[in-house]
């Protein structure tokens, strides 16, 4: 009790009777990874334990060398007196929330996750615990994503709208996870390959071999250098845009798929034509339920916007404070 | 409504100006004549009063959702603007709505307008039945509307270039129609796309000409070719003498005649059939006055007889539109002037000629425009001589010249976030300098920093936060910046004793510490207005 099953350490966050760190930022002997995002997966730990269908990624991520041991979902894992589990996020491909127990309590961390449906992923699993350690990244009630279905559809109309007038649809996505979950929603719509930039293609060839059907792909840097891409759909990550990359693609018109273009200033301000709403992070509603479906009595946040989620739990009577990581920082 | 909002939606996302008149074309053409009459009024930035306050709506909105006070002021701070947040915590569209019917003019005319002084549990009602009704793209605009915060990213130009096309009428023709305004109705919206021509009443105006601004490094042409004159810091107004009666109107194409009894009453003396252009002056003695003093006279609907001999007023006419019920507006300048001139040559009462400057060389103009802040003047106008009078910005007819603005180093001290395209970044500043020791608000800014600068600034601003009143951030006095401004006039009520005329950023000082900004006392030495 008064010591508690997982701290908050300089080096992440730490269990100190299992002796693990999960998602470390500074280097540890062992780590447990929820997924292979640059801000969760970093390099230089001793030995990495992640969920079975993230171990390509991480290792691309890492190199192909480093000490990577995949966990079955739900597979029981002994930490000397703690044990620990990884249960599906539904966030990307092998996206795991962590199951820690020891002495009869239960923490989860969620780490990075969605409620909606996604066909490149297995989906969200509820987990009961006592104490829930919860991304908030859209932690404001102003946060509820459209059907990721309806997105998927404004997409393709907006490619066909594009080629219509002869022009490139240039679509800047972040390259792991989401890219790949539009690739897989457009599968139903097209048999056009979509060109890739060169970040994404080692990604979505790993998705592919995981068996996750998309629609077809080729690489920009297969194209003649002078052909200009009308009538295409290109997926870049935004580092691209304005790049010198980008501007052989003249007259091409740029979107932007990410939560935050849920609201009308930041979409305004980033630039782009176009903004679609679509997210790999739990919305408000998203994020409500599954507090309450935990049944945790103790509830930390982290991710930085957590005022408004702190204020509507303290509300509700639920014990909530947040933890400072620096998770977050890469990703649009 | 629903058609409205999808416009002002797209209307936000598109740049082209191709495509913002695609857009407005099609809205126009396809809009029932009273739905598209009220487009037009809200488009060309006329809002209707709010029905709604902000602090109202955040109330309505947590009873409507059950969200405790705290989440709302919290998103609320995370958006930047009340309006959105709201039409996007209400919920998406998946809660299904009934179909909603009304168009924008019934919307208007018939739920928000009976809604003005309605008690606050009819109003609560009303728009609370209004928000489930509609998606949340429909709320967004809606809310705006209740509010009155609605601003459109398309000026009164594009606008009616767009309704000039979609009818396909000649621009000219719908701006002067145009320039006499009517309330919002399917009558006045078919008449004044009519094909065939509307008759206009015996007080419309002419569009205005207007100036470009002149940089100094690309002078348009031989001195001797332009015609000099003081550009006054007042009110452009035209005034309108037909069938025995008077109408003074600004370039917002408002009636002040009411406001100026003193110019109505000179007017009489004119022929019908005249019309003048000019500029509308509190005058001194033998000097213009302040433009503040002036917008205590434009506050005011009826003068009374203690402000009209306190603050007199002056028209300086610069132009000759009609005389004797004749268009002149074809003819060049310098045959306009010389009517004008005939007209005027003696005042007629409040009625004055602005006079025609002399120089013969730049080097000379450029000496007389040094001299315009002695003659209570911002700098020179240039006319083209042999130029007709234009209609709009388009023409090299006329350019301003303005006097370099003046600057002032300032601490920036409170920030709000702006609006539209700028919500949720913190672009609205207050800045200060010292008096002493201490730090006096001198001027609100909100222009001049581009949008790398403006977003680091935003992060500066959330980390160095001091305090918080509503969407307002107190911050760390540690910045400066430079300001510019036209000009600076004594305000006795404000705190530091001055006003500054269109203050804007010039520059952040990131060489200057708090220390270096501007005392108090050492700027109105340097810009209050001797004497």
């Amino acid at each position: 009790m008064e010591t508690p099953l997982l701290t908050l350490t300089d080096r992440g966050l730490y269990c100190p009777p299992g002796d693990f760190y999960i998602d470390p930022w500074r280097r540890v002997e062992r780590a447990v990874i929820t997924h292979g995002h640059g801000d969760h997966a970093r390099s230089g730990m001793g030995h990495y334990w992640t969920a079975t269908p993230g171990v390509p990624l991480l290792r691309k991520r890492l190199g192909g060398y480093s000490p990577v041991e995949g966990l079955a979902y739900g597979e029981p894992r002994a930490f000397g007196p703690v044990t620990v589990s990884l249960h599906p996020a539904g966030h990307i491909l092998g996206s795991a929330q962590v199951r820690v127990a020891y002495g009869g309590e239960v923490w989860v961390v969620t780490g990075d996750f969605k409620r909606e449906a996604d066909p490149t992923c297995a989906p969200f699993e509820s987990v009961p615990c006592d104490v829930l350690i919860t991304e908030a990244t859209f932690a404001y009630p102003v946060y509820q994503w459209p059907d990721p279905s309806q997105v998927i559809r404004e997409i393709y109309d907006w490619w066909q709208a594009c080629a219509a007038e002869g022009r490139a649809a240039l679509l800047y996505t972040y390259a792991l996870g989401k890219a790949q979950r539009i690739l897989a929603g457009l599968a139903d719509y097209s048999t056009t390959p979509v060109w890739l930039h060169g970040a994404m293609e080692g990604l979505t060839q790993i998705y592919r071999d995981a068996g996750v059907c998309m629609i077809p792909t080729t690489p920009v840097s297969a194209q003649a250098r002078s052909d200009a891409g009308a009538g295409r759909l290109i997926l870049a990550p935004p580092s691209a845009a304005g790049s010198k990359w980008a501007k052989r693609f003249r007259g091409a018109e740029t979107g932007f798929a990410s939560g935050w273009m849920q609201i009308r200033g930041t979409r305004r301000r980033k630039g782009y034509d176009v903004g679609f709403v679509l997210s790999d992070h739990a919305d408000w509603p998203g994020l409500i339920r599954t507090i309450e479906d935990s049944g945790a009595r103790r509830v930390l946040a982290t991710h930085g916007y957590t005022d408004a989620l702190l204020a509507y739990l303290k509300d509700r009577g639920i014990d909530a404070a947040a933890l400072a990581t620096p998770y977050g920082e890469e990703e649009a | 409504m629903n058609a409205f909002a999808a416009l002002l939606s797209k209307l936000e996302q598109v740049r082209s100006t191709r495509r913002k008149l695609a857009l407005l074309r099609a809205y126009f053409t396809a809009a029932p004549s009273g739905d598209a009459a009220w487009a037009l009024h809200l488009l060309t930035g006329r809002r209707p009063r709010r029905v709604v306050s902000g602090p109202e709506l955040r109330r309505w909105l947590g009873e409507a959702t059950g969200l405790p006070a705290e989440v709302i002021e919290a998103t609320y701070a995370h958006v930047g603007d009340l309006a959105e947040t709201v039409a996007l915590v209400l919920g998406s569209e998946k809660t299904a709505h009934a179909p909603a019917q009304e168009g924008l003019q019934s919307l208007l005319e018939d739920l928000i307008e009976p809604l003005r002084g309605a008690p606050a549990p009819v109003r609560q009602a009303t728009i609370s039945a209004l928000w489930a009704r509609y998606p949340r793209q429909t709320r967004l605009w809606l809310n705006k509307l209740l509010t009155g915060g609605l601003r459109v990213g398309v000026g009164e130009g594009l606008t009616l270039r767009a309704l000039g096309e979609a009818f396909g009428l000649d621009p000219d023709v719908l701006q002067h129609r145009w320039m006499t305004p009517s309330p919002p109705s399917a009558a006045a919206f078919r008449a004044l796309v009519d094909p065939q021509g509307a008759t206009l009443s015996w007080a419309a105006p002419y569009p205005f000409c207007l100036a470009q601004g002149l940089k100094s490094e690309a002078l348009p042409e031989d001195p001797e070719a332009l015609l000099a004159e003081w550009k006054w810091d007042g009110v452009r107004c035209q005034l309108v003498r037909r069938e025995g009666q008077t109408a003074l109107w600004s370039r917002g194409r408002e009636r002040l005649e009411d406001r100026f009894p003193e110019l109505l009453e000179s007017a009489q003396a004119l022929d019908d059939g005249t019309v003048l252009d000019g500029e509308l002056l509190v005058w001194e003695g033998d000097h213009p006055g302040s433009f503040a003093d002036l917008a205590r006279r434009l506050q005011r609907k009826r003068a009374t007889p203690a402000l009209l001999r306190s603050l007199p007023c002056r028209f300086l006419a610069y132009d000759l539109l009609e005389l004797d019920g004749i268009d002149l507006r074809a003819r060049p300048l310098s045959t306009r002037r010389a009517r004008l001139e005939a007209l005027l040559a003696n005042a007629v009462g409040t009625l004055h000629l602005s006079p025609a400057l002399h120089a013969t060389s730049w080097p000379a103009l450029r000496t007389l425009r040094q001299g315009a802040r002695a003659q209570g003047a911002e700098g020179l106008m240039l006319k083209r001589r042999s130029a007709p009078y234009a209609q709009g910005r388009k023409s090299d007819c006329w350019w301003k010249w303005k006097l370099d603005p003046e600057t002032v180093d300032a601490i920036l001290l409170y920030a709000q976030p702006g609006h539209g395209r700028r919500a949720n970044l913190y672009t609205d500043f207050t800045f200060a300098v010292w008096d002493g020791a201490n730090l006096v608000p001198l001027a609100k800014a909100y222009s001049g920093l581009d949008e790398p600068t403006l977003e680091r600034l935003d992060r500066w601003i959330r980390k160095n936060t001091t305090e918080r009143f509503g969407p307002v951030r107190a911050v760390t006095p540690t910045l400066v910046f430079e300001l510019a401004f036209d000009s600076a006039h004594a305000a006795p009520r404000r705190k530091a004793g001055l006003a500054l005329r269109f203050p804007r950023i010039h520059r952040w000082r990131e060489d200057l510490a708090a220390e270096d900004a501007d005392q108090l006392a050492l700027v109105k030495a340097r810009v209050l207005p001797h004497g």
